[in-house]
C-alpha cells in the first residue's frame, strides 16, 4: 500500500509494486478495518450499536423486570430498585429503554436500505446517461428535496394509515432523491474519466459501463450513504413516533415513550421522558460516528 | 443577472408543478378510497360516499387533478375538514408564527457556527477542532424532540432559567416574547449547529490550502488579513447553500419542537389536521413549506452567485 | 560529507539565497520521512539558478522551504536557509510574513489557481503594494505600472476583469507582476509555464528572463522540463532522492555531465533531431526510491549501472570537475562506460499501404448557442506502419480530430472517413467489432484510463474478449502474450493500477490497445505524464511494437522531440486547420509554414540550438470567434496586409509530400526563413495585428 505524503503542492511519490500475492480486494478490506479501528469515534459508534443491537435480540431475558406488564407503582423516582424509574403505568424504565430498540432497528435500517437502493440506481442512470433522461429525473428529484420529510410523512401516514410499513416506504422514499443526488455527482465525475472512453472503444453496452465498470468505483460514496441513511432513519422515525404517527403503542419504542410522558416533564416527572431520549440520541450518534469514520476513512 | 433570476424563476415554477402532482399522488391516488381512509373501516358506507361526494374525491382522477392544479395557481386549497374554513389564510398566518421561531433559530445558530467552523479549520487536527467537529457531528444527530426535552428539564425545570412553553402572555412586550421563544429555538438551533459548522470548517480548509491563499501570505499579509480579504468570501459559498437546505428542514423539525412546547405555529396547526385527518389542510401546508424551500434555496443561488463572479458569469451568458 | 566542505562557494560574496545542509521530513502517521537530505547550494544577486530531477526529488520541496512555506507536515530537521545573510529556519511567524512581504516573492504552476477567483485582477495587484504602506493612490498607479511591466498591453481594461477572463498566459504575467511588487531579493518560480501553450511560454520565459535582469534578484527555478530551464538558467543542480548529486553552468552541465544521473537523464531525452530508426533512446532501469527509504551512501546506487562496493558503503564525495561545476560520485572516471544504446539499420519506415484517409471533416460543437468549429474541413491520410505526429497548441483540434476518427465525436455532416476504402460509421457504437478492432487509443492519463477497481489482468482480458472474441484459456494465452511484449510481468498483473508505478501503467493501458492487434493507434499525449527516464522506456516500446506489428499511429503530443522521435510525417493544426503537413524531415528542416515556425522557435531546447526566434503577441483566439482569411493572420510576423485577413489560403502541395495553407509562395518562405536563420533575427507580430491579438487574451472566458 502506497502512503501519501505530503498535501500538494508537491509531488506524490512514486508507487511501486508490492510483493502481496493474496487477494487484493481482501487484502483492501483488512487495511480497510485495521484503519477504522484505530479511530476512537468509529469505535465508541460500534460498542454502542453492539449494545442496543444485543438488548433487542436478548430483550425481556436480560431486562430486570417485565418492561410490558410489571407494575411497581407510577412515576416513581430512580432509586436502586429501578435505576431509571417507573413511568406513568408503573413499568421499570430501565427494561422498556432496553427493549425499545427493537422496532427502530428494524425499521430505520429496511428504510435506509430502501432509499439508497433506489436512490443509487436513479443516480446511477441519471449520471451515466445524463441529456434529457437526466433533465427530466433531476427536476423530480428537486421537487422530493423540496418536501418536508416530516410533513409529508404525516400526510402520507394520514393518508394510508399508520404502519410500520408505511413508515419504512415514505421515509425511504424521501430519502432516495437525496441519495440520488450524492450518487449522481460520483458517476458524472467517474464518467469523465478515459476509462470509460476505452470501454466504449471496445464495444461495452452502456449497462456493462455502468454496472461493472462505474458502479464498482462509486461504492465507497454510497456506503457512506447507506450509514449516513441510518442515522436519518433513526431520527425520523423516532420524531415520527414522538408524533404519535409512527409506530403504535403498546410499543415501548423511545420516541414514543418520550411522547407519551414529556407532559409530565413540567411536573418535575423527567426519568420517563429523559432515558428513552438519550437512548435516542445515543443511538443516532453512534451511526453518525461510524459514518464520520467511514468517509474519512474513504477519503484518505 | 435578470437572465438568471428568470431562468431561476422558472425552474422553480417546474418544481411547484411536480411538487404539487407529487402531493396529489400521494393524497389520491395511493388510497384507493378517500373517504374510507378518513372515516376507518368502520363508518357506514353512506357516510363515506357523502364525504367523498363532498370532497370531490368521487370524480374521475384527471379532473380531480386539474383541479388541484387549477387550486395551486389561485392558492385555494380548499376548505378545512374540522373548521370549515378555507385552509390557505390558516396556513399563511401558522406559517409567519413559526417563522418567528425559525428565525430566531436561525439568527441563534449562523453566527456561532460559522464562528466556530472557522476556528476549527483554522486549529485544523488539533484539539479544538476534533472538539468543534465532534460536537457538531453528535449535537446534529439528536432530534429537536429530544434537545427540547433535555433542555426542558435542565434549563426550564431543574435551573428554572427559561419558561417552558412557547407562547407568552399576548400582552407581553417583545423581549418577553423572545425570551419565551428562546428554548425552542435553541432545540433547533443546535441541530443546525453541526451542519453549518462542519459545512463551513470544510469549505475554509479547502480555501486555506488553495494557491492564492499562498499568493495572499507571499504577499504578506497576516493571516487575519488573508482570512477577511481572500479566504472568506470564497470559503462561505457551500455555506450558504447549506443554509438555505436547512432553512427547508427547520419546517420539519419545528413540528416536535412546537408539541414539546405548545406553541401554536405551522407544526401544532399540522399535527392538528393529522389527527383530524383534515387532507386540504395538510395538503395546503406541504405545497407552502414547499415553496417557502423553494424560495430559500432561490435566495441562497442568488447570494453565492453575488459571492462568486464565476457563477455569475457563467449564468449570465 | 558535510556542508561546510562543500565547494564552489564563494566565501565573501554575500549569496542572496544560500541553502546550508538542509534536512527536511514528512510527518507521515508519526514518522517522519526524509524527503531532502542535505541540501546545499546557493543563488547570487542577479543570478538564476536551476533545480532538476524527476519527481519526488524534493526540488519543489527545496522551493517551497525557500520561502518557509511547508506543508503542514513538513518538519525541518537540520541545516539552514539564508537568504541575505538571515537564517529564515529560525524566524518567527511575524518575521516570516516580513520576510515574505519584503524579500521574496513566488510564481507557481497553475496561474488560474494563483489568483482570488471572487476579486478583480486589480485590486489584486494593489494590495502587493499596499501592504509595503503605500497609499490607494500611489498603490493603485504602481499596480498599473506593474501590469504594464510584464507587458500587459492594457492594464486597465484588465484590471477590471476577474481572473477566470483571463488566458492562462495573462494570469501568469499577473502572478508576476504581483510577485515582483516588492522588489524582491529573491524570486522562487515552480514550474511557471507548464501548461501553458508552447508559444505563450516562450513569451513568458522571454519576460522573466528581462525582468530578472533588470531587478537583480536572485531567481530559483524549479522546472521537469530541461529545456526550460536550460533557457532560463545561469545554474543548475541536479537532484535525486532529496540529494543535490551535480551542479555547475548549465551549459556545462548539459554538454558534460559528469553524474551518471545527470547522463541518463539528458540521454532519455529525445534531443538533437534523433528519430526511432536510428537508435533507441537510453533508459534509466528501476524506480526513484520511495520516500523516507534510507540512504546512508549513494542516493542512486540502485540505479547505478557503475554501482560497486565502494558505492554501497562509502557515502561519496563532492568532486570539483573545474569551472565551478562538481559532482557526488566515486566513479567519474568511468563514465565513459556509460554506452548509448547501438544505433539500429534498417528501420526506415517503408511507405506501407494506405489505410485510413479522411477527406472534409468538420466538427462543430454548439455551446450555449454559439457554434464553436472545433474542425474545419480536415483532410489527411494514414499509411500501415507510419507515424502521423498531430501538433498544435490549445484548442487547435488534435484531440477532436483523434476522438472524431474513433468514434468518440460525430463529424458533421459532409465528412469522409474510410478505412481500406470503406466508409467508417459516424459512431464507434455503430461500427462492427472489426472496425473497433482496427481502431484503439492510449490516453494521456493512465489513473483515469486504466479501471482503478480492475486488476490488470480483468483489464486485459475483457480487452482481448470483447475484441477478438476469444474465449477462456485462448484469452489467458493472449493476456500473457500482451504483458510479455510490453514488458510486464505476472505479478504485475494481479496488481490494481495504483500500486503500479506510472510507467507500469501506461505500458498497461498500450497493451490493452493493442490486444486485439490494432491497425491503428491513437496516442494522445502517451508520455507528458511520465517522468523522462520512463517516457524513455514508453518511446522504445512503441517503436519496437509498431516495427514488429505495422501498427500505424496518431500521435498527438505537446512535446516535439517526442514527435520529432517518433513521426515519420508531421500535421500542424492551428484553430481546427491543418496549416501544414510533410515528413518529419520536411517539417523540422523547413522551409515551414510561419506558424510551425514560430512554434518550432517556441520549444525551449536543451541544447541551445541556435534558431532564429519569433515571438508571438497575444494568445491563441478562441476558436468560437476566429479571425477572417487565414486565421493565423493576427498573430503571424510575415503576414501580408490585404490579403491574409481576407483570404483564407488552400491547403496546397508546395513539395512532394509537403503541404502547406499559406499565401507567401514556398520559395519565398524558404528564402525568408534562411535569412532569419542566418542573421539570428528575432521577429514579432507586426504592431497592428498586436492590438488586435492581445484583445483576444482577455475577454477570452476561461
Amino acid at each position: 500500500m502506497v502512503e501519501s505524503i505530503a498535501p500538494s503542492p508537491l509531488p506524490a511519490p512514486v508507487a511501486t509494486p508490492t510483493t502481496s500475492t493474496i487477494s487484493e480486494r481482501a487484502r483492501a478490506r483488512r487495511e480497510l478495518i485495521r484503519v477504522l479501528v484505530r479511530r476512537p469515534s468509529f469505535l465508541i459508534g460500534i460498542a454502542v450499536i453492539v449494545v442496543w443491537v444485543v438488548c433487542a435480540i436478548l430483550g425481556e431475558r436480560i431486562t430486570p423486570y417485565d418492561p410490558f406488564n410489571g407494575f411497581f407503582g407510577g412515576h416513581k423516582p430512580p432509586s436502586t430498585a429501578h435505576l431509571f424509574g417507573t413511568d406513568r403505568l408503573g413499568r421499570d424504565v430501565l427494561s422498556r429503554v432496553m427493549v425499545g430498540s427493537r422496532d427502530v432497528l428494524i425499521v430505520a435500517p429496511l428504510a435506509a436500505i430502501l432509499g439508497v437502493t433506489v436512490g443509487s440506481f436513479l443516480g446511477l442512470v441519471m449520471g451515466y446517461y445524463r441529456g434529457f433522461v437526466d433533465d427530466v429525473l433531476s427536476r423530480i428529484v428537486e421537487a422530493f428535496l423540496a418536501l418536508p420529510v416530516i410533513l409529508v410523512a404525516l400526510l402520507t401516514l394520514v393518508v394510508l394509515g399508520s404502519s410500520s410499513v408505511v413508515v419504512v416506504f415514505v421515509v425511504g422514499i424521501l430519502f432516495a432523491p437525496i441519495v440520488a443526488r450524492t450518487v449522481r455527482s460520483a458517476v458524472l465525475s467517474e464518467r469523465q474519466l478515459d476509462y470509460v472512453t476505452a470501454a466504449k472503444l471496445r464495444g461495452e453496452s452502456g449497462l456493462f459501463i455502468l454496472s461493472r465498470e462505474i458502479f464498482p468505483n462509486v461504492l465507497g460514496p454510497t456506503v457512506v450513504e447507506l450509514t449516513v441513511r441510518f442515522g436519518y432513519a433513526i431520527f425520523t422515525v423516532a420524531t415520527l413516533s414522538f408524533l404519535g404517527v409512527g409506530l403504535q403503542p403498546p410499543s415501548p419504542d423511545w420516541g414514543l415513550s418520550v411522547s407519551q410522558e414529556y407532559a409530565n416533564m413540567v411536573a418535575g416527572v423527567w426519568w420517563p421522558t429523559l432515558f428513552p431520549a438519550l437512548a435516542i440520541a445515543s443511538t443516532v450518534v453512534a451511526v453518525n460516528l461510524i459514518a464520520d469514520s467511514l468517509q474519512s476513512v474513504l477519503n484518505e | 443577472m435578470a437572465r438568471f433570476i428568470a431562468r431561476r424563476l422558472l425552474l422553480a415554477l417546474v418544481t411547484l408543478w411536480l411538487l404539487a402532482t407529487i402531493v396529489f399522488i400521494i393524497t389520491n391516488v395511493l388510497p384507493n378510497d378517500v373517504g374510507r381512509t378518513i372515516l376507518g373501516p368502520f363508518a357506514p358506507q353512506e357516510t363515506v360516499d357523502a364525504l367523498n361526494e363532498r370532497l370531490g374525491t368521487n370524480r374521475p382522477i384527471l379532473i380531480r387533478y386539474v383541479d388541484s392544479l387549477r387550486g395551486l395557481v389561485t392558492l385555494d386549497f380548499g376548505d378545512s375538514f374540522v373548521s370549515g374554513k378555507e385552509v390557505f389564510p390558516q396556513v399563511i398566518g401558522a406559517v409567519g408564527r413559526s417563522a418567528k421561531l425559525a428565525g430566531l433559530a436561525l439568527l441563534i445558530t449562523i453566527p456561532i457556527s460559522i464562528a466556530a467552523g472557522l476556528y476549527a479549520a483554522r486549529r485544523r487536527d488539533r484539539p479544538a477542532d476534533r472538539a468543534i467537529v465532534l460536537l457538531g457531528v453528535t449535537l446534529s444527530s439528536i432530534p429537536e424532540f429530544v434537545t427540547g426535552t433535555i433542555l426542558v428539564v435542565v434549563v426550564g425545570v431543574q435551573l428554572g432559567w427559561l419558561p417552558v412553553l412557547a407562547t407568552a402572555p399576548a400582552t407581553a412586550d417583545v423581549l418577553t416574547q423572545i425570551r419565551f421563544l428562546l428554548m425552542p429555538a435553541l432545540a433547533m438551533a443546535i441541530v443546525y449547529f453541526g451542519y453549518i459548522a462542519r459545512m463551513t470548517r470544510a469549505g475554509t480548509i479547502e480555501v486555506l490550502q488553495a494557491d492564492y491563499t499562498r499568493t495572499a501570505l507571499m504577499k504578506g499579509l497576516t493571516i487575519g488579513q488573508t482570512m477577511r480579504r481572500h479566504v472568506l468570501r470564497n470559503a462561505l459559498v457551500p455555506t450558504v447553500a447549506v443554509i438555505a437546505v436547512q432553512v427547508g428542514y427547520l419546517f420539519g423539525g419545528i413540528i416536535a419542537v412546537e408539541k414539546i412546547f405548545n406553541y401554536n405555529g405551522m407544526g401544532s396547526t399540522m399535527l392538528f389536521a393529522a389527527q383530524h385527518k383534515d387532507l386540504p389542510m395538510l395538503t395546503a401546508g406541504v405545497i407552502v413549506i414547499g415553496i417557502v424551500y423553494m424560495v430559500a434555496t432561490l435566495i441562497a443561488d442568488l447570494i453565492m452567485a453575488w459571492m462568486n463572479p464565476r457563477i455569475r458569469l457563467e449564468a449570465e451568458r | 560529507m558535510n556542508a561546510a566542505a562543500v565547494p564552489s562557494v564563494a566565501t565573501g560574496t554575500k549569496a542572496a539565497l544560500r541553502v546550508e545542509d538542509l534536512s527536511l521530513s514528512y510527518i507521515v502517521r508519526g514518522i517522519p520521512r526524509p524527503v531532502l537530505r542535505g541540501v546545499t547550494f546557493e543563488v547570487k544577486a542577479g543570478e538564476s539558478y536551476g533545480l532538476v530531477g524527476e519527481s519526488g526529488c524534493g526540488k519543489s520541496t527545496t522551493a517551497y522551504a525557500a520561502v518557509r512555506y511547508l506543508p503542514r507536515n513538513g518538519v525541518i530537521t537540520g541545516g539552514r536557509i539564508l537568504v541575505d545573510g538571515d537564517d529564515i529556519t529560525k524566524m518567527n511567524d511575524e518575521q516570516v510574513r516580513l520576510f515574505r512581504m519584503r524579500h521574496a516573492s513566488m510564481v507557481y504552476q497553475d496561474p488560474g489557481a494563483a489568483l482570488n477567483p471572487t476579486t478583480k485582477v486589480g485590486p489584486q495587484v494593489v494590495e502587493a503594494f499596499t501592504i509595503l504602506g503605500q497609499g490607494k493612490r500611489q498603490a493603485e498607479e504602481n499596480a498599473l505600472k506593474a501590469l504594464r511591466r510584464v507587458q500587459i498591453a492594457d492594464p486597465e481594461r484588465v484590471a477590471q476583469r476577474y481572473p477566470h477572463q483571463l488566458s492562462g498566459g495573462m494570469q501568469q504575467r499577473v502572478v508576476i507582476a504581483i510577485a515582483l511588487a516588492s522588489d524582491p531579493k529573491l524570486l522562487v518560480l515552480d514550474e511557471p509555464t507548464t501548461g501553458l501553450d508552447a508559444t505563450v511560454e516562450a513569451s513568458v520565459l522571454d519576460l522573466v528572463r528581462n525582468l530578472q535582469a533588470e531587478t537583480n534578484a536572485a531567481v530559483l527555478l524549479i522546472a521537469h522540463n530541461l529545456g526550460v530551464i536550460r533557457t532560463l538558467c545561469d545554474r543548475v543542480g541536479v537532484m535525486y532522492a532529496g540529494k543535490i548529486v551535480e551542479e555547475g553552468d548549465a551549459a556545462t552541465v548539459f554538454e558534460n555531465p559528469q553524474h551518471p544521473y545527470t547522463l541518463g537523464l539528458l540521454r532519455s531525452l529525445p534531443r538533437r533531431g534523433i528519430r526511432k530508426s536510428q537508435r533507441p533512446l537510453s533508459t534509466i532501469p528501476g524506480n526513484l526510491p520511495q520516500i523516507g527509504t534510507p540512504l546512508p551512501t549513494c542516493v542512486y546506487v540502485d540505479r547505478c549501472p557503475l554501482a560497486d562496493e565502494l558505492c554501497r558503503t562509502v557515502e561519496p564525495p563532492v568532486v570539483e570537475v573545474g569551472g565551478g561545476q562538481w559532482t557526488r560520485c566515486h566513479h567519474r572516471d568511468r563514465l565513459g562506460q556509460l554506452a548509448e544504446p547501438p544505433p539500429v539499420g534498417g528501420r526506415e519506415a517503408t511507405l506501407g499501404e494506405l489505410n485510413l484517409t479522411l477527406s472534409n471533416v468538420s466538427k462543430t460543437f454548439h455551446q450555449s448557442g454559439h457554434d464553436v468549429p472545433a474542425l474545419v474541413k480536415v483532410s489527411l491520410d494514414l499509411h500501415d506502419g507510419e507515424t502521423l505526429g498531430l501538433v498544435g497548441e490549445s484548442g487547435s483540434g488534435k484531440s477532436t480530430l483523434a476522438k472524431t476518427i474513433l468514434g468518440i465525436e460525430s463529424p458533421d455532416a459532409g465528412a469522409d472517413i474510410e478505412l481500406d476504402e470503406r466508409a467508417l460509421a459516424a459512431k464507434a457504437a455503430s461500427r462492427p467489432t472489426a472496425d473497433k478492432r482496427s481502431m484503439q487509443m492510449v490516453f494521456q492519463n493512465p489513473d483515469s484510463a486504466l479501471n482503478r477497481g480492475w486488476t490488470g489482468r480483468q483489464i486485459l482480458a475483457r480487452s482481448v474478449h470483447k475484441l477478438t472474441g476469444l474465449r477462456g484459456r485462448a484469452v489467458n494465452e493472449r493476456v500473457d502474450q500482451l504483458a510479455a511484449d510490453l514488458r510486464l510481468t505476472q505479478r504485475h498483473l494481479d496488481l490494481k493500477p495504483r500500486q503500479l508505478s506510472g510507467g507500469l501503467k501506461q505500458r498497461l493501458a498500450i497493451a490493452r490497445a493493442f490486444a486485439g492487434d490494432p491497425r491503428i493507434v491513437v496516442a494522445d499525449e502517451p508520455t507528458s505524464a511520465l517522468d523522462v527516464s520512463v517516457q524513455a522506456a514508453i518511446l522504445n516500446l512503441l517503436s519496437e511494437l509498431q516495427l514488429r506489428s505495422k501498427t500505424s499511429y496518431l500521435l498527438i503530443s505537446h512535446d516535439l522531440g517526442v514527435v520529432r522521435y517518433l513521426a515519420d510525417r508531421i500535421a500542424v493544426m492551428y484553430l481546427g486547420r491543418i496549416m501544414e503537413v510533410g515528413s518529419s524531415e520536411s517539417v523540422f528542416n523547413g522551409p515551414n509554414h510561419p506558424y510551425t515556425e514560430a512554434l518550432l522557435s517556441a520549444v525551449p531546447n536543451v541544447d541551445a540550438e541556435d534558431r532564429h526566434r519569433i515571438l508571438l503577441s497575444g494568445e491563441i483566439p478562441s476558436p468560437a470567434n476566429p479571425p477572417t482569411g487565414c486565421v493565423f493572420n493576427t498573430r503571424c510576423p510575415r503576414v501580408i496586409r490585404g490579403l491574409c485577413e481576407v483570404v483564407e489560403p488552400p491547403l496546397v502541395e508546395v513539395e512532394p509530400g509537403h503541404l502547406m495553407s499559406c499565401h507567401i509562395p514556398v520559395d519565398e518562405l524558404r528564402r525568408l526563413q534562411a535569412k532569419a536563420e542566418r542573421e539570428d533575427l528575432v521577429l514579432t507580430t507586426p504592431p497592428e495585428s498586436a492590438a488586435a491579438a492581445a484583445a483576444q487574451g482577455v475577454d477570452e472566458l476561461a
